[in-house]
């Protein structure tokens, strides 16, 4: 067996707090309470530890990282270890004096996330009054103190219909770049996905106008925009495969092989608390098992194309099949692709399920 | 076409940085990474947002006992390539 390549990417997941209550959110349906969270120095260990196994790009995620009262220190401590640190925020608990604070200790990129083009549709779908002003507030905040700003944009069917108005405000922000994501459905997501599902039409005609803006930019604004799984006929290479690039660690201290990979049954992640980053990129068998083809069956097995994408999403094979190691049914030579046909013929305009903690039993 | 008298410095939120663990040197912005060509990092290396292009064309020309004008030229071109790609500000 050839040696385990080491991750280039540490994606941090601080804690599960946060202000919004997007209803796609990525966290998982289960969130993690305070009490349960990492402590600064072990996060500080962490760092380190990745630094040392070939980690470049650190992501500092959430939740929303800045309700870490350590965040300043935990950008210190990232750029101590020497690491490129990429903060993903909300924004709405951003002033100037702690994005000069966050600027001073080293933080070198923001990712802000924007729920729309106009406050009326962003804080009905964030769940939250007052946040879209907050969140350009927070953008000056950013490129005043000299950081680079990426507008993240999470689209869907309704305000996929204001991606080129999301193009203006990226512009008039000062972003150099716009990230335009579509919604990925397992937990929150999958329990809204009839209200989040885009229709062709409005697919198509958000990829015209990704196409023209990038023409009319070029050199301005970089757009980053993929057709979404559910109107493609090719997975995506989830997280650049299992165990391959990116390591994610919980709010807890779980190392995951995708921050969504405790959707997954059968699996006792590693701990960051009780063993090295290295022993878990390298040794333990959560990594190991859907890394590299060995575990893949057909029609994977077979395919050119399986260290292309690595067989798909791990997570939305088993929350649409039953199965992990199916093929991801966003690929058409799944056996299940259909499935997510019929789940867009499905989609309606409706409500949403918003993100809580959990009171009783969570939704699913 | 870029003035030998240009000062070039890396775009906002670019950082050049050894990558010790794999025995390179790796060009970090946001959401990505490249690995620079031996020519491009020995340039990259001088752009501090202090040297002008001429300046940078006399140091490797030194170093490397090489005609003047055909490193400046070099130059010239990797800078304009690395400008057009958002990593140099020239």
């Amino acid at each position: 067996m050839t040696a385990t390549a080491p991750p280039l990417g540490l994606l941090a997941e601080l804690t599960h707090r946060c202000p919004l209550r997007c209803p796609y959110c990525s966290n998982p349906v289960e969130l993690t309470r305070v009490a349960a969270e990492l402590d600064t120095a072990t996060w500080a260990r962490v760092f380190g530890e990745a630094a040392a196994l070939g980690v470049l790009q650190l992501h500092l995620s959430g939740g929303e990282p800045t309700a870490r009262r350590d965040i300043v220190e935990l950008v210190a401590a990232a750029a101590q270890a020497g690491l490129y640190t990429n903060l993903i925020t909300a924004g709405v608990t951003l002033d100037a004096p702690r994005v000069a604070a966050l600027a001073a200790a080293g933080l070198d990129h923001v990712q802000l996330s924007v729920q729309d083009a106009d406050a009326a549709g962003a804080e009905r779908i964030g769940g939250m009054a007052g946040a879209h002003a907050r969140k350009l507030a927070a953008a000056r905040h950013v490129t005043d103190a000299g950081l680079p700003l990426t507008l993240n944009a999470v689209v869907h069917r309704q305000n996929l219909d204001r991606l080129p108005a999301l193009v203006d405000l990226a512009l008039a922000l000062g972003a150099q770049r716009l990230e335009v994501a579509h919604v990925q459905y397992y937990g929150w997501a999958l329990a809204n996905r009839a209200a989040l599902l885009p229709t062709r039409a409005q697919l198509d005609a958000a990829t015209a106008a990704v196409d023209a803006a990038r023409i009319a930019l070029k050199g301005r604004l970089v757009i980053d925009y993929v057709v979404p799984d559910y109107h493609a006929h090719r997975p995506k290479a989830c997280m650049g495969g299992w165990g391959s690039r990116v390591m994610a660690v919980s709010p807890a201290g779980r190392a995951l092989p995708c921050h969504a990979a405790e959707s997954l049954p059968g699996f006792d992640f590693p701990d960051v608390r009780t063993m090295s980053l290295r022993d878990i990129w390298e040794g333990s068998e959560a990594f190991a098992r859907y890394r590299g083809t060995s575990w893949m069956a057909e029609p994977c097995r077979s395919c050119d194309r399986r260290e292309v994408d690595w067989g798909g999403c791990r997570c939305q094979a088993f929350a649409l099949t039953g199965d992990a190691a199916a093929t991801d049914p966003a690929c058409a030579l799944s056996p299940h692709h259909a499935l997510l046909d019929v789940a867009v013929q499905a989609a309606a305009d409706g409500g949403f399920t918003y993100r809580e903690f959990a009171r009783a039993a969570p939704p699913g | 076409m870029i003035d030998a008298a240009a000062i070039p410095r890396l775009a906002r939120g670019v950082k050049l940085r050894e990558d010790t663990v794999r025995g390179r040197w790796i060009v970090l912005a946001p959401e990505r990474m490249f690995v620079p060509d031996e020519i491009a990092l020995e340039v990259l290396r001088l752009v501090d947002g202090a040297r002008s292009v001429g300046a940078i064309a006399d140091d490797l020309a030194a170093r490397f006992a090489a005609p003047r004008d055909e490193i400046l030229a070099d130059v010239t071109e990797m800078l304009a390539d690395l400008s057009a790609r958002g990593v140099v500000v020239a």
